[in-house]
């Protein structure tokens, strides 16, 4: 039957291909060489992120459009690979923290930076832009601006200006954490915005930023056309590319037949199964560990088998990584923690996580609980979603590694969408169907989004996105420590003893690390794949 | 006749607005909050609920429909969640491309399969007739995808002769009539196009089979007539039927496929529909659902005209 069936669509693909060879043969349409200098990029979006200041589309927003047109007061360091990327002086030259009130942040402005409009920056920008999205009766407010971003500066109460080029933030509590958060607000052209009738939908046909590219077209769905800004504040970030065409092509199939076809130079994220076939054709895969994990986030409530520290180590103990690391095609970093080993904040936990599923049982033996006599727990998962890899084939993989060792695991598959929702509402919900796991993957990138918000006990719903209830008195204190300590060597070693204690209390079943894979031609030089979610295309050239 | 007409044209109302209920309700009971897919997972409950205000979604849901129906019917679908474009102009610009698409998968479509049928349905039984049978059964049973999916590795990645996706060079903004874009153009219209030749095959053949048989054959025969004129005698009686099949083809085609748009990133209605679905983007899912939907309604309107107008024995009926 199958072997009749094949036949048949064979037959059918060979009917269609007689009349394809002659049109496809004919002289003079062979596709034209591309301009020199040009990158075409085949994004895994399914459109142009918007341009009117802050993007859309999450991270990959970010990297295709946000810090390509604008710049924030402190940028991320993307010019270097094999460690963790940190923050640098973007539109402000330098800050510090008030010595007599550790909830003043003074931000000394870079001087002589022109926007792509030609205007100059200054402090009434920065309030401009700030006004955009905390002030409702400022006219350039922007609920949907602030949607997209605002969740990233809770520490952000006031904010002023000192002189033209002196802006100065308030906090509602002191916090380390405002360089990490002040580096996600992207400052837009408040001349352009005038120019533009005061409408943030007409600023994104013609945006201007401060930022290393211009946009020179957007065509929704389609492509969007970036040229370098000549004038840019820093001259090693002037693009040394004529031009960067950025495509949505969202089915990994398609995206890699494009690059395979010679249509795009660059795509994101290609198929870990295509990935063999890609490299031999000649292409690169260029790839490093991405501030990313994928784990089990538990739930802590009452009555939760989790709240049994046996249980949870055994589960960690149990997950064969390697073997989920070849399913990724080995594209993956097994997971030890919920940073790398080499990450500053990583600390020296005692708990080693690794796969010795004997070591599980005889935890969960004295737990009470044996294959015979499983945990029973219902764990939320989806079937595809943003940083969410293979996650049913992971999921499938663990669900067999636990069954092994004693932990009956029962799915309830949603839509990604849905699933954020679930997550939102925290494990106490009804919508939560009393469930045990939630598989959500999370950016490390930054202190607050790496531990803050799942592990201090009053960030849960609705408050936060602590999903489990996690509850650890000395945990808060150390995270409050962190984000009080504003030496950032010092620290890094609070934060290294919050992951040390995270990990020692096996808080989450830690699974893998993204490593991001992106294949590209070999014509594509210079590019320096940062440990960031947000990349660089500056130094790229075309040979 | 014109009354006829008339009649068909009215009924036209009471099915778009039933179809603008039947949109606005499925697409507000799905579940999860109609914000979820634009904001980013962190945003918190304030921030949501303060688009949800701007957006009107704390309105009761007939006044919401209300409104938007209101506005529809001016052309006005609002402003788009996700990129706070007008959907109208999202969705001008999707059917300008699928009709590029469509146009050349019905020329195709159509062509081939009325050949074909009437060919197969003329030697009912013989060798043509089972091989058009079986490539009509080929074509309707083939998946789409797997078709753009395998044309694409014989002839953009092993060949390197037709460029895999998009719709003209290099992220091309906008079609134009030339080769590059028409190189674009082969691939998707040949995998669009091999269901329609099935269905047409197979109803042209069974229609041209059947009149065949009819006594007024037997009487045009034995009147002496050649069979030049018989033929065109069975192909009017034919045409009808035909004309309702490939009218819905037109219409499914005119929809644009999701599947077919995807695996050749073509930003038509199907592309679209599939970021408004995945996006959540409801104002553009309502308005790309009710112009595809409006289409199909038209295409019926259009395909029950032209057969009253072959076929006057319906406008009667």
């Amino acid at each position: 039957m199958f072997h009749h069936k094949s036949f048949k669509r064979a037959a059918v693909a060979a009917l269609g291909g007689a009349a394809l060879t002659a049109l496809s043969l004919s002289p003079g349409l062979a596709p034209k060489a591309a301009a020199q200098g040009t990158l075409r990029l085949g994004m895994t979006l399914a459109d142009i992120p918007v341009s009117f200041g802050q993007p859309d589309q999450g991270f990959e927003g970010f990297r295709f459009m946000g810090i390509m047109l604008y710049d924030a007061l402190i940028n991320w360091d993307l010019s270097s690979t094999g460690k963790a990327s940190g923050l640098v002086p973007g539109l402000a030259e330098s800050w510090e923290v008030s010595k007599d009130d550790p909830t003043k942040w003074i931000f000394h402005l870079r001087k002589g930076v022109v926007f792509h409009d030609g205007s100059e920056f200054n402090a009434d920008a920065v309030i401009f832009n700030f006004d955009k999205l905390l002030d409702k009766d400022s006219p350039q407010f922007s609920a949907r601006q602030g949607s997209l971003v605002n969740f990233r500066i809770p520490s952000i109460k006031s904010y002023r200006k000192i002189d033209d080029y002196t802006v100065e933030f308030t906090t509602h509590e002191p916090s380390s954490f405002v360089p990490y958060q002040l580096c996600y607000i992207l400052i837009a052209s408040p001349t352009q915005w005038e120019k533009t009738g005061k409408d943030w939908n007409e600023f994104a046909k013609t945006p201007s930023g401060t930022g290393p590219w211009k946009l020179e077209s957007l065509s929704p769905r389609e492509s969007a056309e970036f040229t370098p800004f000549k004038a840019h504040w820093n001259k090693d970030l002037v693009p040394k590319l004529d031009k960067v065409i950025t495509i949505p092509i969202p089915d990994p199939n398609a995206r890699t037949a494009a690059l395979l076809s010679g249509q795009v130079d660059w795509i994101e994220a290609p198929a870990p199964d295509a990935i063999p076939r890609i490299e031999s054709q000649g292409f690169k895969i260029v790839s490093e560990v991405y501030p990313h994990v994928w784990s089990w986030h538990l739930s802590r409530v009452e009555g939760s088998p989790w709240n049994d520290i046996r249980v949870r180590k055994a589960a960690n103990l149990a997950i064969d990584r390697e073997g989920i690391k070849a399913l990724l095609g080995g594209y993956a970093i097994p997971a030890s923690g919920h940073v790398t080993p080499d990450d500053p904040w990583y600390g020296e936990p005692t708990f080693e996580i690794k796969y010795d599923p004997e070591a599980a049982k005889a935890l969960l033996k004295e737990a009470g609980f044996s294959v015979d006599n499983p945990v029973k727990v219902k764990a939320l998962i989806s079937a595809s979603g943003s940083g969410q890899m293979l996650p049913l084939p992971m999921n499938e993989y663990m669900q067999q590694n636990l069954k092994e060792v004693g932990i009956d695991i029962e799915f309830e598959v949603t839509e990604w969408n849905a699933l954020i929702d679930l997550w939102r509402g925290g494990a106490k919900s009804p919508q939560a169907m009393g469930a045990g796991v939630i598989n959500v993957s999370y950016t490390t990138q930054d202190p607050y989004s790496a531990f803050t918000r799942f592990l201090r006990s009053d960030l849960h719903a609705p408050k936060g996105v602590n999903w489990g209830f996690y509850n650890d008195p000395e945990m808060d204190k150390l995270l409050n420590m962190a984000s009080s300590t504003f030496d950032p060597v010092e620290r890094d070693k609070v934060l290294a003893k919050v992951h040390a204690r995270e990990v020692d209390d096996a808080a989450f079943i830690w699974v893998v690390h993204d490593v991001a894979p992106r294949a590209m031609s070999p014509k594509v030089k210079g590019y320096v794949q940062s440990r960031n979610w947000f990349q660089s295309l500056t130094p790229v050239y075309m040979e | 006749m014109f009354a006829y007409i008339a009649r068909r044209v009215l009924y036209v109302i009471p099915i778009a607005l039933g179809v603008t209920i039947i949109i606005f309700g499925l697409v507000h009971i799905a579940p999860g909050d109609p914000l979820n897919a634009v904001v980013p997972p962190d945003a918190p409950k304030e921030t949501v609920e303060l688009l949800i205000k701007a957006y009107g979604f704390d309105q009761p849901i007939p006044i919401q429909y209300l409104k938007w129906l209101a506005r529809a019917v001016e052309g006005d679908f609002g402003i788009s969640f996700a990129t706070g474009r007008p959907v109208a102009e999202a969705i001008a610009g999707g059917v300008v491309n699928t009709l590029v698409l469509a146009v050349g998968a019905i020329l195709i479509g159509m062509t081939l399969g009325c050949l074909i049928g009437a060919v197969a349905g003329y030697f009912q039984g013989s060798w043509i007739d089972k091989l058009a049978t079986g490539f009509a059964i080929a074509g309707v049973s083939v998946p789409h995808y797997w078709l753009g999916l395998v044309l694409v590795i014989v002839f953009s990645v092993e060949m390197n002769m037709l460029p895999a996706m998009g719709m003209g060079p290099g992220g091309s903004k906008e079609w134009a009539w030339d080769a590059e874009h028409m190189r674009h153009l082969v691939l998707p219209v040949i995998t669009l196009s091999v269901i329609p030749i099935g269905i047409i095959t197979r109803s042209v053949r069974a229609t041209v089979a059947e009149i065949l048989t009819m006594e007024f054959v037997q009487t045009l025969e034995a009147k002496g007539l050649r069979s030049r004129r018989i033929f065109l005698h069975v192909v009017s009686n034919a045409a009808p039927t035909v004309l309702a099949v490939a009218g819905l083809q037109i219409g499914y085609l005119l929809g644009g496929s999701i599947l077919v748009e995807t695996v050749f990133s073509w930003p038509g209605t199907g592309f679209l529909l599939n970021d408004a679905i995945f996006r959540r983007d409801i104002p553009l899912l309502q308005g790309v659902i009710l112009v595809l939907a409006m289409f199909f309604v038209f295409m019926n309107l259009l395909v029950d005209i032209t057969q009253s107008l072959i076929d006057p024995r319906m406008a009667r009926s």
